[in-house]
């Protein structure tokens, strides 16, 4: 018998159709790109001309070169890392404790059938409720400060880890639960040896879909309460009509979320082809 | 070998959903002999698989009892090892690491089992895939692993519920004569539910047929081939076979309507 599949050293001699269709798939990548390239530059150098010949009112629609020496200056005197820093941190921290405490939450409404049951409803409702409107009821609790906003990122996506987690979790084959049975494997056992890890390509999921949700949570949170962070930024800026400060803002809160959603990405991905 | 290792008495099984109650499996008796292969024929839907989940203890009989070794002092369970109609090898383990799954879960992982279940992969043409992955490997081999893995917690009884029905033809023929044999060199106990007349003549030394829900036993067949090899493929080429096969065909009354 042999492996199936065998076709790791298929022969390097292409016919000119498959070298053509090879070239296409290539050509077609570089328009890809580079359009995605040109509608990003094109999109700024509009908005600077516009704001330049006094099309648009810079004022309040700020303008790419005003943006740039915003950013510049907060460069210069430091303050730009500490918001940065404080922002991404909260939403680390968010993202972290909200996966981990959602996922132990999951875990334990997959032991217990009964507690599953009981508290499906209110999962229901808790998870449609807009967690914004928690807002002012955390800050009583919390006080204005970081732990009132990473309580706000841990809580919008606490319930969609939950739900996620959970029904993951109970989406494994039932047969490869009954096989550990066989052995006779403990509800334990059956945790860690098969429901775990078969369903880690939903947990992933689960993750990715976090990230984006901490964020949310995060800059609500600042919105909210900060006095530092990118959402501070955002709402100073707009309050004393700073439009260069709120555009810069908006633009890096951008930067920084694409490339934690691409870490995460990544992580999974790598995660996921270790176990095939 | 002729003690008999596990007696099922007047066995019944009742199923409950809201709506209805289902009787599975009515009255069922067997005395299963150590080193016997024992096959249960039956139209589908007559608790055949219920018959096998009862005597691997997943479930509780309504009625009835089962007693394991019945003539020893000492009643104790013996170890029973159960294969499914899917292989169930774990994508994110390696061929040895799924062969010791039983052991792990029965702590019964120590240097010396792990040795002897690689042995075993060896021993029956996995050797070189040891470290490859399920989906690297044929359904014929996949299900040869999935027998090692039942193999290698030592069990006293093997209870198979239609393995090889996921494969296709061929390779069905192929991989229940590699299992076939492999059960009968390790010199182990089998009950095998099927509803292949054929598979179940060329395995089994014993055929029970059972009749439509509920289960209960129709006939036992005492299988006597003569042939110069008892592996299931050349026993499908004895004289009898056809015999055995149209009595056993007439007894399921199997009708198209």
């Amino acid at each position: 018998m042999s492996l199936k599949n065998d076709t790791q050293n298929y022969s390097q001699t292409f016919s000119r159709e498959h070298l053509n269709y090879l070239k296409d798939i290539k050509r077609q990548k570089i328009l890809i790109l580079s359009s995605r390239i040109i509608l990003l530059v094109a999109f700024f150098l509009i908005w600077e001309v516009a704001a330049k010949f006094k099309w648009i009112d810079p004022f309040i629609t700020s303008q790419p070169s005003r943006m740039w020496d915003t950013f510049l200056s907060l460069h210069q005197n430091g303050s730009l890392y500490k918001h940065i820093g404080i922002t991404i941190s909260e939403t680390i921290i968010g993202f972290v404790s909200g996966t981990l405490l959602g996922s132990l939450m999951a875990i334990l409404l997959w032991w217990s059938d009964f507690l599953s049951k009981v508290l499906d409803p209110y999962l229901v409702v808790l998870n449609s409720l807009p967690k914004v409107a928690l807002g002012p009821i955390i800050i009583v609790f919390f006080g204005a400060g970081y732990s009132a906003i990473i309580t706000m990122a841990l809580l919008v996506s606490l319930f969609t880890t939950i739900i996620g987690v959970f029904s993951g979790l109970r989406q494994v084959d039932k047969e490869k639960i009954t096989l550990l049975k066989t052995f006779g494997a403990n509800k334990k056992q059956i945790l860690t040896k098969v429901v775990i890890p078969a369903s880690f390509p939903t947990i992933m999921n689960a993750l990715r879909i976090n990230v984006g949700l901490s964020w949310v949570g995060v800059i609500m949170g600042e919105f909210l309460v900060s006095k530092a962070g990118l959402g501070y930024l955002i709402v100073y800026g707009s309050q004393v009509f700073q439009l260069d400060t709120v555009m810069t803002s908006v633009i890096i809160l951008a930067i920084a979320a694409a490339l934690m959603y691409i870490g995460v990405s990544y992580l999974e991905k790598m995660v996921l082809e270790k176990r095939i | 070998m002729t003690t008999p290792i596990v007696k099922i008495n007047n066995l019944s099984k009742i199923f409950h959903s809201p709506k209805e109650e289902t009787l599975a499996v009515k009255d069922f008796s067997l005395e299963v002999r150590a080193g016997e292969f024992v096959v249960l024929v039956g139209p589908s839907g007559c608790g055949k698989s219920t018959i096998l989940s009862a005597l691997a203890g997943l479930i509780k009989p309504s009625a009835g009892e089962i007693i394991y070794n019945p003539n020893k002092a000492i009643k104790k369970k013996p170890s029973i090892g159960y294969m499914l109609q899917q292989d169930h090898l774990f994508q994110w383990r390696t061929i040895l690491q799924n062969a010791i799954l039983g052991l792990e879960i029965q702590n019964k992982n120590t240097k010396e089992n792990i040795l002897k279940t690689r042995k075993l992969l060896e021993v029956y043409g996995l050797g070189d895939f040891i470290n490859h992955y399920p989906n690297q490997l044929s359904g014929g081999m996949r299900q040869r692993a999935a027998l090692i893995r039942t193999l290698a917690v030592d069990p006293e009884i093997l209870l198979l519920d239609e393995p090889f029905s996921a494969l296709d033809y061929q390779t069905r023929l192929a991989v229940a004569d590699d299992i076939g044999s492999i059960i009968k060199n390790e010199k182990r106990t089998a009950v095998m539910v099927t509803h292949d007349i054929s598979e179940a003549i060329s395995m089994a030394d014993r055929v029970v047929v059972l009749s439509k829900r509920p289960g209960m036993v129709k006939k036992i067949h005492e299988i006597k081939l003569s042939c110069s090899k008892q592996t299931p493929i050349i026993r499908r080429e004895a004289p009898e076979f056809r015999e055995y096969f149209n009595e056993i065909w007439k007894e399921l009354d199997v009708h198209v309507s």
